[in-house]
């Protein structure tokens, strides 16, 4: 396949950033997408510019690194799938691909397609864990009952893997999927009831801080999710918040 | 206070809100069908609105009150929104995982906005002329009269249908996603989206209906 790349250049967080536009020749179909982007990357070096910086780390879904907005939407156009399972034979011959970094104001640009996402881990830090004790003596999970529904529930927000396409793609850049996504996966469990309120109430407090905008409902990032984490959550986190806000 | 000053809070008041409008919007609609069956009918149901005290030192300020603060949220909003992307996207394929009335509710919503200020001036700004300023007598029957004159001019009744068509547009989204709003996402969400898309296009279509009736009467 011979494409055409136009591709979002910045130099560093502060530098004004542009388009550039690169040609590539005889990509294999099979190629991952992150795999196009390593032979790009060759292809500039050999020709003294510099190479594209991107993130990645597992490149088989499970990290969440690979943050690329490809073609208008975040992980490309494929549906439940990170770019580093999004696969060049969703491309065709000829192709013009656009690709930018994850915008959003809470993300901001490190360098060409890299984003600071350590707001994330503010947001995590806040309240997304369950304190035991770790002194020898702490309770055998198994040994709690948990009904099967909620079990299900948690797991499924559990596979949530922080990856920021929920962000990205919104139009408001608004964060409530992966927000609810970390507050449900505690929030339905028995050991994670115990400190329920104060999680909601300061995870979504540092939210708002780190400067995510607000949801208005439009269910882009449920389509974008690469994990399928569902709307569900994100009424699930509005209900326990607006307890959480009634009880103190 | 945390409950106003947070995004979850602000989301919340505007679902409570638009809800409430919704509820105002069926109750406005149920008066004006009237005017269809029974012109006697009408002129009695108007005439109580007009001028029993509850409805209008009560109800009527609370919908005015609501109506205001659900655009002015409605706008912080957008702009808290747009704030929280300083650098755009070159490309940008909303349509591949939203609807156009969930990403243009500001859009619907200030065409909605304009039609009520013309709908103030047509209705509400003579009705209270009427009533506080000039004081004239007590006319249990000149409502229907009124609405019939309203709907004489076909460019009038042309701005009635588009603003219709947009507030439909607005409702589209709105209805169904003020209960996602509050929490509400369970086995019954299925049928409250049916009915809440049932209700966006039938009230409106109600509306020009009535609009029609009367100018081609
Ligand atoms: C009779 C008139 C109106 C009705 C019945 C109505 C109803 C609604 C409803 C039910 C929602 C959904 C709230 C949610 O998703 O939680 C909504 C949202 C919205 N409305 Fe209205 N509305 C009306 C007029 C207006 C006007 C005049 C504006 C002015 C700009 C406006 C702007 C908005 C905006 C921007 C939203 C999106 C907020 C969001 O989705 O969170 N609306 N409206
Ligand atoms: S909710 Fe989905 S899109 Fe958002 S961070 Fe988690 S895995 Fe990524
Ligand atoms: S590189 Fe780990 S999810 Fe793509």
């Amino acid at each position: 396949m011979n494409l055409t790349l136009k591709v979002w250049r910045q130099a560093n967080k502060s530098a004004k950033g542009k388009i550039e536009t690169y040609q590539i020749k005889e990509i294999s179909p099979d190629m991952s997408f992150l795999e196009m982007m390593d032979v790009l990357n060759e292809q500039l070096m050999l020709e003294q510019i510099d190479p594209i910086a991107f993130d990645h780390d597992c490149r088989e879904g499970i990290c969440g690194m690979c943050s690329m907005f490809i073609n208008g939407e975040a992980h490309g156009p494929d549906r439940l799938v990170t770019t580093c399972q999004l696969h060049m034979r969703k491309f065709k011959d000829g192709d013009t691909i656009t690709i930018e970094p994850f915008r959003a104001k809470a993300f901001p640009v490190i360098k060409d397609l890299t984003v600071d996402r350590s707001s994330f881990d503010r947001v995590q830090q806040a309240g997304g864990f369950v304190s035991v004790n770790t002194s020898g003596n702490t309770q055998d999970a198994n040994a709690i009952p948990i009904d099967k529904h909620d079990a299900d529930k948690a797991f499924d927000a559990a596979t949530c893997i922080g990856c920021g396409a929920c962000v990205a793609t919104c139009k408001n850049a608004s964060a409530m999927l992966f927000v609810s996504a970390k507050v449900s996966q505690y929030a339905l469990l028995p050991q994670g009831k115990v400190e329920a309120t104060d999680r909601v109430l300061n995870m979504v407090k540092q939210m708002d801080e780190e400067g995510f905008g607000n949801c208005t409902n439009t269910g882009a990032c449920e389509v974008e999710c690469p994990k399928g984490i569902s709307l569900e959550n994100i009424a699930r986190m509005n209900r326990e918040y607006l307890f959480a806000s009634l009880k103190g | 206070m945390t409950l106003i000053s947070s995004s979850i809070g602000r989301k919340v008041a505007m679902a409570l809100s638009g809800i409430f409008l919704v509820v105002f919007l069926t109750q406005h609609f149920s008066i004006n069908l009237l005017s269809i069956f029974s012109k006697s009918l009408f002129n009695q149901v108007s005439h109580f609105m007009g001028n029993n005290p509850i409805v209008q030192f009560i109800l009527q300020p609370i919908l005015i009150l609501g109506v205001l603060f659900h655009f002015t949220m409605g706008f912080i909003l957008e702009l808290q929104n747009s704030k929280s992307r300083s650098s755009k996207y070159s490309s940008y394929k909303g349509r591949a995982n939203a609807t156009w009335m969930s990403r243009n509710m500001i859009l619907s919503g200030i065409v909605i906005l304009s039609f009520l200020a013309l709908h103030f001036y047509d209705f509400w700004v003579p009705e209270m002329n009427y009533k506080y300023v000039e004081v004239l007598p007590l006319d249990a029957n000149r409502y229907y009269e009124e609405l019939v004159h309203k709907f004489e001019n076909p460019i009038r009744v042309g701005i009635y249908v588009l603003s219709f068509i947009f507030l439909s547009l607005h409702l589209l989204h709105g209805f169904a996603s003020s209960f996602q709003s509050v929490g509400v996402n369970n086995k019954y969400s299925k049928t409250i989206k049916k009915i809440a898309t049932g209700f966006s296009i039938i009230v409106p279509i109600g509306f020009v209906f009535i609009a029609l009736f009367h100018h081609l009467k």
